[in-house]
């Protein structure tokens, strides 16, 4: 028993001594030298649907080692609100990012990108539209409630006429926490369709086909950005979404196929 | 000097551990308040989380005992090769991340798995729900199960035999009162385990109100918006957690010390 355990003992010792390494390099980068040496480490969290553009746009970041969160911006959002202090929270819309704010926690957030929702399906799939939506044996994976994509598609749905909102929230099998929840269970083909970002469907390579929703139930989808209050490194922070209004960042977020915000 | 510096030594790291493993425990109760707690239970969302968890988790137990027990005498009981492998590949799922799980369950028994389609559809359903929960707890079961069987007088049995009675009888008559200490803990902390059961159910099984939300998941919906309420049905699965506990303790403490002369 006890060989069995010394290395699991092992490991924890190496993952605790490298834990406080990382802590005190950090400080004393920020503290003494201002960033001279080694790169302070930047945590940003971050939407699920901004992970490519993000991660393409963190590995040139030069300013910092940018470590990325990726969930639902509402659960980020809640962490924020119990104590956690990331640099940098970016969500999927601006209300998250505006509430924060008016609590004194972020600094005043910035749009920086817009992007529009659409209906996801695998690629192979026969529906074609949202009229497909109410068959019986249709499968859906929408956001849960309190996640940006979950708000945007029932703003969707509630725009649609009739009773078709209702026939096809009955569809619904599963409330995902966050978009890679719905993008995982379409590629998987455990769900027929679901509502997503066009994003999120461009990051799947062809695995799922985007079919577009009409101009008149299209939500208004802007991300919104700030830097936290209390952030160890707030100047890092600043040029990471300096770069993401215009910059390295920016160029990312378009290649991978968000809209620059609204008004630009 | 040595010996006494020694001692200290293992008191502050008794110490450590007592306050790090019960702090989050004790924080949960200290910050919602038995008032606040009970408020958050009268939602009904959190009731049908509650309900699910308690309808799925006694069905995969249901599974895992009538299964699992037969499955766990047949290894303590009998020796044939690969024994030993088997045994292993049982238990794997005790450290497999459910992550890994919901993964592994999806690639398996997913429309697109290795049975493609082949039996019922379980995506997104409450029967995926119990087979995700079997799969992550059913070795918590069968472990103990088989080593209480291995610990049963094997004269017991013998002599059962002798006296003319069937293996079956022997099985249900001798084996499984004798173990039944043993027995009652693995089932306990399969239940256990299966209460707790968060991410293999959210990638297999999705999450829907009063279909596949069990208690867990309902914890993380509310997180976001209702911290309340999410330390509400937390405070819940604690105090459940702990009864199934104390109830391993309770069952066998004294049947340990019995087996034992």
């Amino acid at each position: 028993m006890p060989r069995f355990f010394a290395p699991f003992l092992l490991v924890v010792v190496l993952l605790v001594a490298a834990g406080c390494g990382g802590d005190e390099g950090s400080g004393s980068g920020s503290g003494s030298s201002g960033g001279g040496g080694d790169r302070p480490s930047l945590t940003v969290s971050a939407a699920t649907s901004l992970k490519t553009a993000f991660t393409a746009y963190g590995e040139g970041f030069d300013a910092a080692e940018a470590r990325f969160s990726f969930a639902g911006s509402d659960e980020l959002a809640a962490q924020i609100q119990q104590g956690v202090k990331p640099d940098v929270f970016a969500s999927a819309n601006t209300k998250l990012p505006d509430a924060l704010y008016a609590d004194g926690l972020v600094d005043k957030p910035v749009v920086f990108a817009a992007n529009r929702l659409v209906l996801a399906v695998p690629k192979d799939s026969a529906i074609a539209g949202l009229d497909d939506l109410t068959a019986k044996d249709v499968k859906l994976a929408i956001g849960s409630e309190s996640v940006p994509i979950g708000a945007y598609t029932r703003q969707v749905l509630a725009k649609l006429p009739g009773d078709q909102s209702a026939q096809i929230l009955a569809r619904v099998r599963s409330n995902e926490p966050d978009v890679g929840g719905i993008v995982g269970k379409l590629t998987q083909g455990a769900a027929d369709a679901g509502f997503v970002y066009v994003t999120d469907v461009e990051a799947t390579q062809g695995e799922l086909k985007a079919i577009d929703l009409p101009d008149d139930v299209q939500p208004q989808v802007a991300y919104g950005v700030a830097v936290v209050k209390g952030a160890k490194h707030p100047q890092q922070a600043q040029a990471f979404i300096d770069g993401l209004l215009g910059g390295a960042g920016r160029d990312e977020l378009r290649k991978a196929g968000f809209e620059p915000p609204p008004g630009q | 000097m040595r010996r006494r510096l020694f001692a200290i030594g293992l008191a502050l790291a008794l110490g450590v551990a007592v306050l790090f493993l019960t702090l989050p425990v004790v924080a949960i109760f200290v910050d919602v308040g038995p008032a606040r707690l009970l408020a958050g239970l009268d939602d009904p969302s959190a009731r049908d989380a509650l309900r699910l968890s308690l309808q799925c988790t006694a069905i995969a137990l249901a599974v895992i005992v009538v299964v699992g027990t037969p499955a766990a005498y047949l290894l303590a009981t009998r020796e044939f090769r690969g024994k030993a492998t088997v045994t292993t590949l049982i238990e794997l799922p005790l450290v497999l991340p459910p992550a890994v799980a919901g993964i592994g369950l999806l690639a398996a028994l997913g429309p697109k798995g290795l049975l493609g389609g082949a039996g019922p559809d379980l995506v997104l359903t409450t029967a995926g729900v119990v087979v995700a929960l079997v799969f992550v707890s059913a070795p918590f079961h069968m472990r103990q199960a088989q080593a209480a069987f291995a610990a049963v007088d094997r004269s017991w049995m013998d002599a059962s035999r002798t006296l003319g009675a069937s293996e079956a009888r022997t099985f249900a008559r001798i084996a499984i009162p004798a173990a039944m200490p043993g027995l009652v803990a693995g089932m306990a902390l399969a239940w256990g385990r299966a209460l707790g059961e968060f991410g293999a159910t959210l990638m297999f099984a999705g999450s829907f109100r009063g279909v596949t939300q069990t208690a867990p998941l309902a914890i993380y919906d509310r997180f976001a918006t209702d911290f309340p309420g999410a330390l509400a049905l937390a405070a819940v699965l604690v105090a459940v957690s702990a009864a199934l506990l104390a109830a391993v303790k309770l069952v066998s403490g004294p049947a340990g010390a019995r087996a034992a002369p």
